[in-house]
């Protein structure tokens, strides 16, 4: 099967919104011919009612492989990403061992030659994400590496960060894209022995917290060496209305700060901690109602850039462990679609800026993802039905790990199909292959 | 009672109805034999997955005063270290078929997790930083034996709060029970948030001393020094120590209580921990009538209603082989023993 036509929907992209049939080749990987009455295709999709929309891009998801494949596989992830719309993702470097050489880096560009959607390794900022020596950031970005960060921990040592920024703003790529250093904003001094958000609910449960302002110290600091270096910086999954409102500031300032916020960020607060289930186990943690507030309004003004879901699957045994105990992290791939449309308000056409057109650019993916929908460009499509209503349930996930936090939610809004590289690899919700 | 995990679940109903049946408990721990039938054929499991000597010893004498039979599962800490995930331990014991699961174990929550995987009913016996229930209950019934009643008291908790599972629980049952709560401590030792806790905080524990009805002093652990909680064992006894010159500025009639070990010569002086206001022990003897109370709560047949003399009356058909077992459950008790 080579060619399929999407007929009857309606085409949203960064251009406005037009009601035509679009034609992909498998053979090609590109979108073949946009317009009315296209017939003659190997398959045709009636997409009638639903709109046809550049694939989502997730700058921040674990895939677990190599190291952790009982969680998750590239392959296996890379299903749950496309049931999610997703048509390329950005894997993080805590892998076992840690993505900080070219071995790694080409191992997982091997897995990911045959997955549903196209996997961009992101690779550590220092060895073994030890926050002590530089990992060799110019080889990999030779691989094509774009984002390096030591996500899971920040960097600690400013005068480290300070010489990283530097020292990857110097790297060139000569493809027209940059390389960016993504932080995981987190001063372990003021977080270390916290479990969950720092506040009324750790003091009642007896959990160790972390506060708010461990999160936004590194968002400060991280704000002053792009001030003195002039290097990009993203900030990972902002959680806090602090962190919001340094962004913002840092922001209006014109420094080059860019940042992602996370669906369980902008939904749930820490009171979900409260029956001790670790599912809700996350760093950075769940916070209050007025750093989810805060988090909407971020990603309202365009102050958080994109949504990134921070996948990360844990095994149902790793999760079985005391709250304190308990790995961190929740999937997110399948469900961000659905919690953004039901719950920030935003239009389609929003959501295709904060989850398809800006992170593809911020990851180095522009080329190929984040649209324009037009004919010559790679085929990397999902199409959604935004009024649809559909019940979360973990035991229909895709992907090899079910810790979700949305569990029997009630959504509005869901992937019907996607397309990556000219390939149907979903098809009514089901992923093919 | 199905379980009980926190005393945040109870009412104060449901806190009295338990303190009335352990008196009642109490009575029988007079008689020349002390054993009763009540939880006859009922197997408790003491799953201490942290180390304790008195509240295991309490727990394990208070189910065998009740005729259950008891077993220890000691996994230590490490079980769940070695890959084990709790639900798999639980599940293991309670395919074993037991009536009742009390857990200890240093992280908080692990009761009211294990309540999701097993239908045994579920005793904390202390939980982490957040609860210790049969504590409190034994240590409102130690208050009640002395005041009558809780009502209008005025209770300081001082010392190291945010890491006690006693400071929390006694926090919610002493108010539950109509007293007021002062907590007294350096802000390093108070939980961030007291959002919702119905007290008061007091830094200054001498303002407090000619007023309160009970002291009530918790263990400083070695641990909080190290992560530089406070500065000296020897500040923290000037600033929050029961001395013994502060003891002679609490009233006559006041109660000294410690949940123990006490560190003697910190937060509370070796002498003032023998003064005839000190109830520590009193403390101790309240433990096994209370767990008692709390075990029959959830084990056995009438629920909270059921006042002991109707225990009495339906064991009554089941008397004629008590000799015999009486030393059969000698023998058991001894090899279980010997076990461990």
């Amino acid at each position: 099967m080579s060619t399929t036509a999407l007929t009857g929907g309606t085409v949203i992209d960064s251009s406005g919104s037009r009601q035509v049939d679009v034609l992909v080749d498998q053979g090609t990987g590109q979108i073949a011919e946009i317009g009315t009455g296209i017939s003659g295709a190997d398959r045709t999709i009636d997409v009638a009612g639903q709109t046809i929309i550049p694939g989502f891009v997730d700058l921040h998801v674990h895939l677990r492989q190599p190291g952790n494949e009982a969680a998750e596989t590239i392959e296996s992830g890379s299903r749950a990403a496309a049931v999610g719309g997703f048509t390329a993702v950005v894997a993080m470097p805590n892998t076992t061992p840690c993505t900080d050489s070219a071995a790694v880096v080409n191992e997982i560009l091997a897995f990911g030659r045959t997955a549903l959607c196209e996997i961009k390794p992101s690779a550590a900022i220092t060895i073994g994400r030890d926050g002590e020596a530089l990992a060799p950031m110019g080889e990999l970005a030779g691989l094509g590496v774009r984002m390096f960060t030591d996500d899971g921990t920040g960097v600690q040592d400013a005068q480290l960060m300070r010489r990283a920024l530097e020292y990857a703003d110097s790297m060139v790529v000569n493809d027209g894209t940059n390389i960016v250093l993504s932080q995981h904003c987190e001063v372990t001094a003021l977080s270390q022995g916290g479990v969950m958000h720092e506040g009324e609910w750790s003091s009642r449960l007896g959990l160790g917290g972390q506060p708010s302002e461990a999160e936004e110290l590194m968002v400060m600091r991280d704000i002053a060496l792009a001030r003195l270096t002039g290097a990009r910086v993203h900030m990972q999954h902002l959680s806090t209305a602090g962190s919001v409102a340094a962004v913002r500031a840092a922001k209006a300032a014109g420094y080059p700060v860019t940042a992602e916020a996370a669906p369980h960020h902008f939904t749930l607060t820490d009171a979900a901690c409260a029956d001790y289930d670790t599912c809700f186990k996350v760093h950075p943690p769940l916070r209050t109602a007025s750093d989810v507030e805060a988090v909407r309004a971020g990603l309202a003004d365009g102050t958080i850039d994109v949504i990134a879901t921070d996948h990360a699957p844990h095994t149902a045994d790793a999760k079985e462990l005391p709250f304190d105990q308990a790995p961190p992290g929740m999937v997110g791939l399948e469900t961000a679609f659905a919690i953004a449309n039901t719950e920030l308000g935003l239009s389609i056409e929003q959501l295709v800026q904060v989850m398809s057109s800006r992170p593809a650019e911020i990851g180095g993916l522009g080329d190929r993802h984040g649209g324009p929908i037009e004919v010559g460009r790679p085929a990397n499509l999902c199409v959604i039905d935004a009024d649809e209503e559909w019940t979360i349930d973990r035991a229909q996930l895709a992907g090899l790990s079910s810790n979700t936090p949305f569990h029997g939610k009630n959504v509005r809004g869901r992937v019907r199909h996607t397309i990556f590289s000219g390939e149907v690899v979903v098809l009514d919700t089901k992923p093919l292959r | 009672m199905k379980n009980l995990v926190t005393i945040a679940d109870l009412s104060r109903g449901e806190i009295e109805q338990i303190l009335d049946l352990a008196e009642s408990f109490a009575e029988t721990q007079t008689r020349a034999i002390p054993k009763v039938p009540a939880l006859r054929g009922k197997t408790v499991v003491l799953a201490f997955f942290e180390d304790s000597t008195r509240t295991r010893t309490s727990f394990d004498l208070a189910a065998r005063r009740l005729s259950a039979d008891v077993v220890n599962f000691s996994a230590g800490s490490s079980a769940t270290n070695k890959g084990e995930s709790l639900r798999d331990t639980v599940e293991t014991i309670s395919a074993m078929g037991v009536d009742a699961i009390v857990v200890r174990h240093a992280s908080s929550g692990v009761p009211s997790q294990l309540t999701q995987w097993t239908e045994a009913a579920i005793v904390n016996a202390g939980d982490g930083w957040h609860q210790h229930p049969t504590q409190a209950l034994l240590d409102a019934y130690t208050i009640r034996q002395r005041f009558g009643s809780l009502d209008g008291r005025k209770i300081a908790i001082c010392g190291d709060i945010n890491h006690s599972r006693v400071a929390r629980s006694n926090v919610q049952l002493f108010t539950k029970l109509g007293a007021e709560v002062i907590l007294v401590g350096p802000r390093t030792l108070l939980p961030p948030s007291l959002a919702g806790w119905p007290v008061k905080v007091e830094p200054d524990i001498d303002v407090l001393l000619p007023e309160i009805d009970v002291a009530y002093f918790l263990r400083i652990q070695q641990e909080r020094l190290s992560d530089g909680l406070f500065p000296s064992v020897r500040e923290y006894r000037s600033l929050y120590g029961l001395t013994l010159d502060r003891s002679h500025r609490l009233r006559p009639d006041a109660l000294i209580m410690h949940p123990g070990p006490m560190n003697r010569g910190v937060e509370i002086d070796a002498q003032v921990a023998d003064d005839p206001r000190a109830v520590v022990l009193n403390q101790v003897s309240s433990g096994v009538p209370v767990r008692m109370a709390v075990l029959y709560s959830v084990l056995g047949p009438g629920q909270f209603d059921t006042k002991f003399e109707a225990i009495e009356a339906a064991s009554l058909p089941e008397r004629q082989p008590t000799k015999n077992l009486v030393g059969e459950d000698y023998v058991a008790d001894k090899q279980v023993k010997g076990d461990r």
